[in-house]
């Protein structure tokens, strides 16, 4: 438990405070958001501190520390006094910096790395221009009492700065009433603003690190995932389906913002994603948008109207006592040459297999899991599973990233190691049991979202390439890799809509001329065969064509 | 019956007035390439579920533009999803989205 706390306590410090993961995005977005942050809270903080001190009759008066120089006369002679003086200015520079690059990134967002921000609606608008004018007028309030309240480096020159028109009490209470107006409005807009992430993302951040997660698209926590989406935007240039200007719409962004005003329109957009999980790697809050879509359409979409009578009279008549287990799945099967040459290179290191669907598969149910439908993937998981299990298997190998992830996370094939064929061959090549042939041909390997993203594999068929070639980057990779476009997990998209997504991936694919692209998933092979313009292999293909 | 060595076929006439209009203009409307499809019969020859059992798209869409709902759905609902079918369709047709609102839209349950 004390670790729970300590780690909840630090994450809100990293996230909510100084925004570690919109550094590692952007150095300037990033400061954007610790300034603001950080130094609202500095404000706030040695606020309090100083009413504690000086008036400590007034400590727990709520509007106290925010207008402390406004009834308090002070004087920056003390130590104390230019101390705490010098904070409280340094504090409000560090905001106004935050609040200028964020002005300057509303009209020129690509400076700060951002291709595409979101668009506003009226209460964000009211609440961002509020905040815009909070700083500013604060810092002009400040220095206007600076000569009677005190003031620093910052609030004392600008008193000096512009005396004579300060100096007339006429003006003060103005710029008080305005920063105080400011200040009102932008709090009362908070709630109907994405800055309502504000104070949300903190208890996102603790009920994550609890344990807890989300049954259905609007529960507590989900509602805590909505509520702390900062509506930054990131999730849209992360997006592939963002690359044609016309689906920006279909982010996630949008997504959260329509189950937010529980729009029916919500179902659509859930339809639409390819659940590449790119934009969850991507958010700076850590929402699982992803997950949100899954719920609505488990919620949404008409159930178990399939009838699989027929699986019952399949036979479970496959011994893999000896021998290692093979699973093709639909996609394999669609492109036999994965398979037979992973059986040319199984044979070469003389390991005896077994193949359980060579006479056609029954789908491991992960398309069906993601269309919504849970229930019907249920009968094809325990059909499979029963298979697998009578087989009598130690070890079964895939060469679908998708079955491979669904293998693991929802089959509970406990005892039976599941492995990914890339992953297998690798273990052959470094235990010895083939050897290869290093040549002079140079590869880009696309990570497929299910096996990237999806199952944290990225080294090991990177390492097999590099026994049989050069391995050249991508200018997007490993995390950051674009969808084939082929996903299933997308029910609407179109075909020429996934045309685009394929062609932008092998876009970044090809950016450093290699000779071949290598993929380790059936569904990316069959993708980008048809608009590649040097051959596509699977890593099984590339293995067999160079072994010795 | 007396077994006479020989039967009637049964009618293989097509009524247009069986088609349920209302029904074929909702899946054309949620899944306009419903009307792109050639008959080619790539998708029910690469079929998962056609390995076991009676899966066969092409035969689906040809049954529902004649007005035949039940055996439609028979021919379908033991579609597993998988996406096959969209992967060699030559018209580019979105079949998951197609079976998805055929049993939506046809299937009574
Ligand atoms: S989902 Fe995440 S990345 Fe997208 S706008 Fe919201 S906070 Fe930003
Ligand atoms: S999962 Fe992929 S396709 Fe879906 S919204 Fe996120 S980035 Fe876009
Ligand atoms: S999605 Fe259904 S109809 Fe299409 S190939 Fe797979 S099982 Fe057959
Ligand atoms: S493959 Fe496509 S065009 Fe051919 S029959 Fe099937 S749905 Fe129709």
């Amino acid at each position: 438990m004390p670790a729970t706390l300590f780690k909840t306590f630090k994450d809100i410090i990293a996230d909510c405070l100084i925004h570690v993961q919109i550094f590692k995005k952007n150095i300037l977005l990033g400061y954007m958001h610790f300034s603001i942050a950080f130094g609202w809270f500095m404000l706030i903080l040695v606020g309090h501190i100083e009413v504690m001190i000086y008036t400590p009759q007034r400590n727990g008066v709520l509007y106290y520390p925010v207008f402390f120089r406004y009834f308090v006369m002070e004087t920056h002679e003390t130590l104390r006094g230019s101390f705490f003086f010098f904070l409280m200015d340094l504090s409000l520079l560090l905001v106004l910096t935050g609040i200028g690059l964020a002005i300057y990134k509303r009209f020129h967002s690509r400076i700060l790395g951002m291709r595409r921000t979101t668009k506003l609606r009226l209460g964000d608008k009211i609440a961002l221009y509020s905040l815009w004018a909070i700083f500013p007028l604060r810092l002009l309030a400040e220095s206007f009492t600076a000569n009677i309240s005190g003031g620093s480096f910052l609030t004392i020159s600008i008193n000096h700065l512009l005396n004579a028109f300060v100096t007339n009490p006429d003006h003060i209470l103005p710029v008080w009433w305005g920063y105080s107006w400011a200040l009102g409005l932008f709090l009362f807009a908070l709630p109907f603003s994405r800055y309502m992430h504000i104070p949300t993302e903190i208890l996102l951040i603790v009920l994550r690190n609890a344990g807890i997660k989300s049954s259905v698209s609007r529960d507590g926590y989900a509602e805590s995932e909505i509520y702390s989406c900062s509506r930054c935007g990131i999730c849209i240039d992360a997006c592939p389906m963002t690359s044609k200007k016309r689906n920006i719409k279909f982010s996630s962004v949008y997504f959260i913002r329509l189950l937010r005003r529980r729009s029916t329109e919500s179902l659509a957009t859930a339809d639409k994603c390819l659940m590449c999980n790119k934009c969850v790697d991507a958010c700076p809050v850590g929402i699982d948008s992803t997950r949100l879509k899954l719920l609505k359409r488990q919620e949404m979409h008409v159930r178990s109207r399939t009838d699989y009578e027929y699986l019952q009279s399949i036979e479970n008549k496959i011994d893999a006592t000896d021998s290692v287990l093979y699973y093709a799945g639909c996609m394999t099967h669609l492109t036999p040459a994965i398979y037979k040459s992973l059986f040319k290179i199984l044979k070469s290191a003389n390991i005896k297999y077994t193949f359980l669907d060579i006479d056609g598969s029954i789908c491991c149910g992960r398309p069906l899991f993601m269309s919504g439908d849970k229930e019907s993937a249920k009968e094809l998981i325990n059909k499979n599973r029963e298979l697998i299990r009578s087989s009598g298997c130690k070890t079964l190998i895939l060469s679908c990233p998708i079955c491979y992830k669904f293998f693991k996370e929802e089959y509970k094939l406990d005892g039976i190691d599941i492995v990914h064929h890339s992953v297998y061959i690798n273990n052959l090549l470094t235990s010895g049991n083939i050897k290869l042939h290093k040549g002079i041909g140079s590869f880009v390997f696309h990570d497929p979202c299910e096996l990237g993203r999806g199952s944290g594999i990225y080294n090991e068929p990177r390492e097999l390439l590099s026994a049989i070639g050069i391995v050249k980057e991508a200018s997007q990779e490993k995390n950051l890799s674009i969808c084939c476009g082929g996903s299933l997990g997308s029910l609407t998209l179109s075909f020429s809509e996934r045309e685009q997504i394929a062609k932008s991936s092998l876009n970044s694919l090809l950016t450093n001329n290699p000779d071949k692209l290598i993929t380790a998933c059936p569904l990316c092979l069959k993708s980008f065969s048809t608009y590649n313009t040097i051959p596509t292999r699977d890593i099984a293909q590339i293995v067999s064509e160079n072994l010795i | 019956m007396i077994d006479f060595g020989y039967s009637l076929t049964s009618s293989s006439r097509i009524s247009l007035d069986n088609i349920n209009q209302k029904k074929l203009k909702k899946i054309t409307a949620v899944e306009p390439d419903f009307l792109k499809c050639m008959a080619c019969g790539s998708c029910a020859a690469s079929c998962s579920a056609g390995n076991f059992t009676k899966v066969n798209l092409r035969m689906v869409i040809l049954l529902l533009n004649r007005g035949m709902e039940k055996e439609a759905i028979a021919l379908i609902e033991g579609c597993m999803l998988c996406g096959k079918c969209t992967l060699v369709c030559p018209r580019g047709i979105n079949t998951r989205n197609l079976i998805i609102n055929i049993l939506k839209i046809y299937k009574e349950v």
